[in-house]
């Protein structure tokens, strides 16, 4: 049966034509759904070059939060939070922690004193094989409400318009509470004594089924001790990592976890708006730092403290930063890890 | 086909035609995620991890199959260097069906992220955390990824040649029903 049926030469072209269509047609459906012919879309690679700070890309670290030092604890939960989630890390008990404190900003040298952000990447590990991961901060509320306003914030804040920031606070004006904590708020000398915040809201599931809107926080127990950033200049470029290298060399420093409970009604899905101070909160466990390792060979070098890494019991709400923030924080991860030879480690053990 | 009428086994069919789908949706999913930071990045993720498993699953019972019942033979007039170009092809694409996944289980292990599929069953790692492994498997992920989607292009625009210009039966062969009755003698 060689060539079964003959094609009139019409027939041919028809058919080399129709395959023609249908192979393009679906190479430019999959170049749309990559983001090809749409420039406008937020993609994480435009969010990751957006953050490049004006000293350039900090190659290896990452792209935001790059300053950082790592450490290892505890968790001990008291068994109250098992009554919001039926995640293992609320039953009573400890749990290993991993983490670190770091500093919000794209430039891994930045003088401590520069930077207003500071931050906590926790990870928590459960005999159950699950992990909850979470990067906190220290204000009290986002910047802005939508991962389209942090961009256009990033842009606004690299901008050599003298007036970009004031075009970019009129057309955002839920930024006026981060700016009012920014200019007015308090500083610490410490980690140890800095508040950590989730910002976020999550949904937590308890064991009948029932959900529960939550943001959570990590209060010190150390006494904050306000110090002025005139006097934090004077400090030198790292004061916070060799202070909390030296305070927790001294004795573990803790945490209490606080969770809130939003009413029914709070808004979930904007992190720059803070629910009204009277919300339930419960406290479920103590966060024990007991060691710091300096970040160049240190176990948190390498974790990716995506906040959607979550136990069973903790899911995603309808606040869109969390989504964002893991599809950043992998394009971060990728970037970094490929660029492992620009930030060596320093063991000279270090493996093969 | 050379010895007419010659088919693929029902279950071979169905699990091609059923893999078909699965992996080019993995593929759109696969660009779609990468390419936003929008809250469906998430739902996407959370389809593509557990459809890359069951993808290859499904390659590796597929594998199975097709040693066993083995294809029905090209038609004895193809062309050599299209006989060439199929066999290739279909090593290239098993090699896809199996890798990819393996490919993103790894890379997911060496950045010591848990792999949690539906209904929070989580895989075990398959490599220790490493960098640079990392570094490695996400690249051979991302760019195989454009491989494999232009290696099913070709192998559609191969089958669209069998189906409409040669008419050799070899579309027929692996079509879900049969599209052109019996074989009819040769003009």
């Amino acid at each position: 049966m060689t060539q079964p049926r003959q094609l009139s030469a019409r027939s041919l072209f028809g058919s080399l034509v129709l395959i023609a269509v249908i192979i393009a047609g679906g190479a430019a459906a999959f170049a749309y759904t990559a983001g090809w012919f749409s420039p406008q879309r937020l993609t994480p690679d435009k969010m990751v070059d957006a953050l490049t700070p004006p000293t350039g890309v900090p190659l290896g670290h990452r792209r935001n939060h790059a300053k950082g030092i790592c450490f290892t604890g505890v968790f001990e939960a008291n068994g109250a939070g098992s009554a919001l989630s039926h995640a293992q890390v609320f039953t009573r008990g400890q749990f290993p922690a991993l983490g670190r404190f770091n500093l919000g900003t794209a430039d891994p040298n930045a003088p401590d004193a520069t930077v207003r952000v500071r931050g906590l990447g926790l990870q928590i590990s459960t005999p159950d094989g699950q992990e909850w991961r979470s990067a906190m901060v220290n204000p009290p509320v986002f910047p802005v409400s939508t991962p389209q306003g942090f961009y256009e914030l990033l842009l606004a804040s690299a901008s050599k318009d003298p007036d970009a920031m004031k075009t970019f606070a009129a057309v955002h004006p839920e930024f006026a509470a981060f700016g009012a904590w920014a200019t007015g708020g308090p500083w610490t000398g410490s980690y140890a004594e800095d508040r950590f915040n989730s910002l976020n809201s999550f949904v937590f599931t308890d064991r009948s089924g029932a959900e529960h809107a939550v943001r959570w926080s990590l209060l010190p127990a150390a006494q904050p001790v306000p110090v002025s950033p005139d006097d934090l200049a004077k400090r030198g470029p790292n004061f916070l990592e060799q202070e909390i290298t030296e305070r927790v060399h001294g004795g573990p420093q803790r945490w209490t976890m606080v969770v809130t409970v939003a009413n029914s009604g709070d808004s979930t899905a904007d992190p720059s708006k803070a629910w009204p101070e009277d919300r339930r909160t419960v406290e479920v466990g103590t966060l024990t730092v007991q060691q710091i390792e300096p970040e160049p060979d240190g176990p948190c070098r390498d974790i990716n403290f995506d906040p959607t890494v979550l136990p069973s019991g903790i899911r995603t709400s309808d606040d869109p930063f969390p989504a964002a923030r893991s599809s950043v924080y992998a394009k971060s991860y990728d970037l970094r890890t490929a660029e492992a030879k620009d930030y060596p480690r320093t063991a000279t053990d270090a493996k093969p | 086909m050379t010895s007419a009428g010659q088919r693929f086994t029902p279950l071979q069919r169905l699990l091609h035609w059923l893999m078909a789908f699965c992996i080019l949706a993995m593929l759109f999913i696969g660009v779609g995620m990468v390419s936003t930071v929008m809250p469906k990045y998430l739902t996407l993720v959370s389809i593509h991890k557990p459809l890359g498993i069951a993808i290859l699953v499904l390659a590796l019972v597929r594998l199975a199959v097709r040693l066993r019942y083995g294809a029905p033979s090209l038609p004895a007039d193809l062309p050599e260097p299209m006989k060439l170009a199929a066999q290739l092809s279909h090593y290239a694409l098993y090699a896809l069906m199996i890798g990819m996944p393996l490919l993103g289980w790894g890379m997911l292990s060496a950045a010591a992220y848990p792999v949690v599929l539906f209904g929070g069953v989580r895989l075990p790692a398959i490599l220790p955390q490493s960098d640079s492994l990392h570094a490695l498997l996400w690249d051979a992920h991302f760019y195989l990824a454009f491989v494999f989607f232009a290696v099913i292009l070709s192998h559609v625009a191969a089958a669209l040649f069998h189906a409409l210009i040669r008419r050799d039966g070899v579309f027929d062969a692996m079509a879900p029903v049969p599209i052109h009755g019996e074989p009819t003698p040769a003009d």
